[in-house]
């Protein structure tokens, strides 16, 4: 029925079976429409948030997807700036992965904001002094970058391409398109780390609280770091998960390796110095303010238990895994070490987000518990849906993968 | 990280030992600041209180458990964790007198500011203010109430010191130097036993000048370097030690201050 959309010469699934697909993920993405809708027309009271947790679910989620989604800026720099060809087999996807996770996050954040109607204020009475001010100037601007980086690829669609005026500028915007590499490799790298930032200036929150260099915390360069770390690794991940459900071969996984190279790289860079980082906010910081290490932990669910499987199992494991040629060649071991990348970086963010200010400061006060409602996870999976959505959209019409032809001869 | 100096420091000191926990003062914030009682309160971590009151105990058994209370308002501390914070200047610390403003109409609700004050001074309206019938005509005429999802907080019921500005001015006066009593906030007003001294911290004529500097005198938190411009004072060591980590668990740490 919409065989002539494809993507040529490529096969696709039965246009009953791709709408009955659209109708389940849909069907989870209306939920969270509600949830949405209710959240707008009734504020987030009807979330699980409260006085003592303004930050939660919500938060990790868009730290974490951002994070995730640095495989589109840090590819693009890779590919378009120092010129590493090979990875022209996934540009296109790291491009969908990171323009659903950023599209995604700025939604989540309307929603969080209290008052979402003023959320234009952020650029028109900027505080030039807070990290969030830089992550809201950021990340439009990245997002921007990326509807660009991703027009060319809907414009290259079968039947649109045969319009000559939109042929030409697919063509033109390609041609350009180091220049847009390079500007999202700036903007990214900045509110990556400002993300971290606004983490590392928290005074009154010895978990998060770093010094730095400059303006900068520690945790501005850790935050860049662990994205590149996890970023490319994510879009292989998120290849793969594609080619199970397709059950046609998408990237070649020499492609796939390399990208499991350069996320094992920066990771183990990142364990590194986070490794250095902790040890030394444990040891030298915390008893600065007054504070011990067992202070910062409680019971089961703000266990040290977390933290070392952020960075043993989830850090240290996988940078090992993913640096040692003979692991990282084999493609089981790499997407284990992948999914152990991915949950420690998002371990990462959860913790300074939620340990960080679960923490009683005060002698006197008391652990106090956070668990998102139904509302939250919602709406949060009404963000993972929305990028099913995209992303099935993009397999089934737009040719996202060079190599797929020649991969399912 | 240097504190924001100002020629006027309004500040509070709160005697721990004069507290009987009785909550006059959280009662008058409430009706000061037009605080409007949620209909559900149950969780109490989604209610408004800009002054608070916690209790401490020296987790003794009897005969030796003792109880103390503590009032928390806002701290006005000198280096605020929240002003920085703020994407939208939202609140400021720039006014002569040191309190730590909060402009709702600014406010977007993003709760930044919550998540970087450790004091947990910091409220979030999650409803729109209802006043029951009947109420609305005990609302303070001064002060605003704020809709739903922007912060608030203590600001040492900042209307009453414009009031006691203009009539300084009327008399002829300075306002720029009040003298010690003619302003001072709901808490410190109502608070029966006298526990809230409130007054100009660099003014010698105040009492809270000379309070402040009693060796029996702390700051909450005061090596996290916020500079609080309240103070408590109590004679029992136990409730003095609750004030610091480092002397609640007898771990003192790097001499090293942070800077």
């Amino acid at each position: 029925m919409d065989r002539a959309l494809f993507p040529e010469g490529l096969e696709r699934c039965s246009f009953g079976k791709f709408a009955l697909w659209m109708g389940f993920i849909t069907a989870f993405f209306l939920f969270g429409l509600y949830a949405m809708l209710l959240i707008f027309a009734k504020g987030i009271v009807v979330t699980g948030l409260d006085n003592y947790f303004g930050f939660g679910l919500w938060i990790t989620f868009d730290l974490a997807v951002i994070a995730l989604g640095a495989g589109a800026f840090f590819t693009g720099f890779l590919k378009y700036i120092l010129k590493i060809d090979q990875l022209k087999n996934i540009i296109n996807l790291t491009v969908i992965v990171g323009f659903i996770c950023y599209s995604g996050a700025m939604l989540v954040l309307t929603m969080d904001i209290g008052q979402p109607i003023r959320a234009w204020f952020g650029y028109w009475h900027p505080n030039v002094h807070s990290m969030l001010t830089e992550v809201i100037f950021c990340i439009t601007c990245y997002c921007l970058v990326l509807v660009i980086e991703f027009v060319p690829l809907v414009l290259e669609q079968k039947q649109l391409n045969k319009i000559p005026f939109l042929h030409h500028l697919a063509h033109n915007m390609h041609v350009n398109m180091a220049l847009f590499a390079g500007i999202g490799a700036f903007l990214s790298t900045f509110h990556q780390g400002s993300l971290g930032g606004m983490y590392g200036v928290l005074i009154g929150r010895p978990y998060a609280f770093r010094e730095g260099f400059f303006i900068w915390p520690w945790t501005f360069f850790l935050f860049v770091l662990s994205a590149v770390g996890c970023g490319p690794i994510f879009t292989v991940l998120c290849c793969t998960f594609m080619e199970k459900l397709t059950g046609r071969k998408l990237v070649d996984f020499k492609t796939k390796a390399l990208m499991g190279k350069i996320a094992g790289t920066m990771l183990t860079v990142y364990i590194f110095f986070k490794i250095l980082d902790t040890w030394a906010w444990a040891n030298n910081y915390l008893p600065s303010v007054g504070m011990t290490f067992d202070q910062m932990f409680y019971g089961v669910i703000y266990g040290k238990w977390l933290m070392f499987t952020e960075i043993i199992l989830c850090g240290v494991v996988p940078a090992i895994m993913l640096i040692t040629p003979s692991i990282r060649n084999n493609p089981t071991l790499l997407y284990t070490a992948g999914i152990l990348d991915c949950i420690g970086i998002t371990l990462n963010r959860y913790l300074f987000t939620v340990q960080a200010i679960a923490i009683p400061l005060m002698p006197f006060d008391n652990w106090q518990f956070y668990a998102p409602n139904w509302a939250e996870w919602a709406t949060s999976g009404m963000i993972v849906a929305y990028g099913f959505l995209v992303m099935s959209l993009s397999y089934r019409y737009l040719p996202v993968f060079p190599q797929e032809k020649m991969l399912n001869k | 990280m240097k504190a924001k100096e100002f020629n006027i420091k309004w500040g509070m000191v709160i005697d721990l030992d004069k507290c009987t926990g009785c909550g006059a003062c959280m009662t008058a914030c409430q009706v000061e600041n037009n605080i409007a009682p949620m209909v559900d309160s149950s969780n109490k971590l989604r209610t408004l209180s800009w002054m608070l009151v916690f209790e401490m105990s020296n987790k003794k058994p009897c005969p030796d458990a003792e109880i103390a209370y503590l009032p928390r308002p806002c701290m006005q501390c000198g280096n605020p964790a929240c002003v920085p914070v703020c994407p939208v200047v939202a609140t400021d610390k720039n006014e002569e007198g040191g309190i730590v403003s909060q402009i709702y109409p600014r406010c977007i609700g993003c709760r930044y500011c919550m998540a970087a004050c450790p004091y947990h001074a910091r409220y979030f309206n999650w409803e729109d203010p209802i006043f029951p019938k009947g109420m609305e005509k005990a609302l303070s005429p001064s002060t605003s109430t704020r809709p739903r999802g922007v912060v608030e907080k203590c600001n040492f019921c900042h209307t009453r010191l414009q009031n006691a500005k203009d009539k300084v001015r009327m008399e002829g006066g300075n306002p720029e130097a009040l003298p010690d009593g003619a302003y001072m906030p709901a808490c410190s007003e109502v608070c029966p036993t006298g526990a809230i001294t409130f007054g100009d911290l660099k003014n010698p004529e105040h009492k809270v000048h000379e309070l402040a500097k009693s060796e029996n005198a702390f700051r909450l938190l005061e090596k996290l370097g916020l500079a609080p411009q309240v103070y408590y004072m109590s004679k029992r060591e136990w409730v003095r030690k609750l004030g610091d980590n480092y002397a609640a668990t007898g771990k003192p740490g790097a001499e090293k201050k942070h800077s």
